[in-house]
């Protein structure tokens, strides 16, 4: 399976585009890591690609697809700050199980500890919260992952261990990454190919 | 000699309401030893949000009045209570705060530079060095009439690292200098350091980017739940790291991407939950019997200051 973006256009002003003309492919067998400097819109390419920015010129589609809106969407996007992406008045298993129910053998390698399903969000760490973020995300319907900036919030401990088993079990189920960061070292590891985000985006 | 700044067993908590009112002690920094000299840099390396911010709130005597305070801050030998804080801030000592939030948004930028003074001849003085220290980091006649807003990153990090040297200090506290930036800035805002330092500056790198801190610094001290782990020669983060001697920060290194991005079981516990014993021991493979019940206190071992019952010489 392939996801595509083609020749996306996007503008917060008028007249002032930040996405110009973007192409994007991904396998779903492969980590593409895309990098580029701060402010240049990688972000902005993530949300229109997982369906968070709706307005844009162009066309994401999966095996030339669209994507139907209605449903579970399949690209998730997992953000740099989990804390900000989770309901702070929901103990983490009702923020878990938003989206699915995971296994605990998933659980296990994920290193999530079951009394943190009864905790606050606000009372774990940060590379905590992001081990949910990331289980969260994968969901059996998801097909395409979007990391921006999954790991630069933690240490180097940490960011080994989200990567390896983010890694292992996107390509056991045969999902698709993109994974962007400014961190060259971290993509010459984990990804396949390097796009570097201002040759692609056509300004 | 003395030391140029030291600090000892310096510890900080908050009390927090969490369940009506019920409160509970929530410790950030504990026990916290270490010291810098000047024409040095030392970098105290620790995770987001591990409140290390709040050591360099604590040195300059700005945390919030609901922390508790525990340890003795010296400056050249003398104890810094309140008052000795307040005299030495801004002058000999100066802050180059983490974010750019730190600049006031309705204030031109040359005006928060100088600071507030109602002397004609001195305000005069002031703008001149103002200009000059401007020049020396490249930032333009243009920028002094600037609102913050109107900055780009970069040229906000310049500007918090000029103001900061306004006053000739002797010590330098930077908090977070390098991140939100990109590489040709981190790199510029690295030089600016290392040059300080050989002016003879003595600084205080707070960060959580082992790269700024393996670049700048000449020493790293190592924090892990808010505990001092090792204080170690930056040197010695090289090779495959067989001259750092605590579990952790071996581990830390040997994860680098660009070194073997090896895979260490284990997470970092919150705050909330720090274990008893030696803070690292639930993760260690290299544990013995006392660091279940036992603090480790910071010793000596080969030159490097450690907190560890079983340190890793001889390269294991």
């Amino acid at each position: 399976m392939y996801l595509n973006a083609n020749n996306i256009s996007y503008a917060y002003k008028k007249n002032k585009p930040i996405l110009k003309n973007l192409s994007i492919s991904i396998p779903d067998n492969k980590v593409i890591g895309l990098m580029g400097d701060s402010g240049s819109g990688k972000s902005t390419l993530c949300k229109v690609i997982s369906g968070y920015i709706k307005n844009y010129t162009g066309t994401v589609t999966l095996d030339n697809n669209l994507i139907e809106t209605k449903d579970f969407y399949p690209i998730q996007l997992i953000f740099q700050h989990p804390e900000k992406t989770m309901n702070p008045k929901w103990k983490m298993h009702k923020v878990l199980s938003e989206s699915w129910n995971p296994p605990q053998e998933l659980m296990d390698t994920f290193g999530l500890k079951d009394n943190w399903l009864g905790r606050w969000p606000n009372e774990l760490s940060g590379g905590e919260l992001q081990r949910f973020s990331i289980l969260r995300a994968l969901n059996p319907k998801t097909k395409f992952i979007i990391a921006d900036e999954i790991s630069t919030m933690l240490d180097a401990v940490t960011q080994v261990q989200i990567w390896d088993a983010l890694l292992d079990y996107c390509k056991q189920n045969k999902i698709g990454i993109l994974a962007v960061s400014h961190d060259k070292e971290l993509l010459e590891v984990i990804a396949d190919d390097i796009l570097l985000f201002n040759e692609i985006n056509k300004l | 000699m003395s030391k140029l700044l030291e600090v000892e067993k310096l510890s900080i908590s908050f009390s927090q309401y969490f369940k009506g009112l019920e409160q509970r002690e929530l410790t950030v920094l504990s026990d916290l030893t270490m010291d810098v000299d000047d024409h040095e840099i030392l970098a105290v390396l620790g995770s987001s949000g591990s409140g290390k911010s709040l050591l360099a709130h604590a040195i300059l005597g700005i945390l919030p009045t609901n922390a508790k305070v525990s340890g003795s801050i010296r400056y050249k030998g003398k104890e810094m209570d309140d008052e000795l804080k307040e005299q030495l801030r801004g002058n000999v000592i100066s802050f180059i705060p983490q974010s750019v939030n730190n600049l006031n948004p309705l204030m031109k930028v040359k005006d928060q530079a100088i600071g507030y003074t109602n002397n004609e001849e001195e305000k005069q003085k002031l703008m001149k060095k103002q200009r000059e220290i401007f020049n020396q980091y490249k930032l333009a006649e243009n920028v002094d009439d600037m609102y913050p807003f109107q900055l780009s990153g970069g040229m906000a990090r310049k500007v918090l690292i000029s103001t900061a040297l306004l006053n000739d200090p002797e010590i330098i506290i930077a908090d977070e200098p390098t991140p939100g930036l990109d590489e040709q800035a981190v790199e510029e805002t690295i030089n600016n350091l290392i040059e300080l330092k050989e002016k003879g500056i003595g600084m205080i790198l707070i960060t959580h980017d082992i790269h700024t801190a393996i670049e700048t610094s000449d020493r790293i001290a190592i924090l892990y739940l808010g505990y001092v782990i090792e204080v170690t020669d930056t040197k010695n983060f090289s090779g495959e790291g067989e001259k750092l001697l605590h579990p952790y920060t071996r581990s830390l290194y040997r994860a680098l991407p660009e070194t073997e991005f090896e895979l260490t079981e284990g997470h970092q516990p919150s705050y909330l939950h720090i274990p008893k014993g030696c803070p690292y021991h639930e993760n260690c493979p290299y544990q013995v019997r006392e660091c279940h019940y036992e603090l480790p206190e910071l010793r000596e071992v080969n030159g490097t200051v450690i907190r560890c019952f079983n340190p890793l010489v001889d390269g294991e």
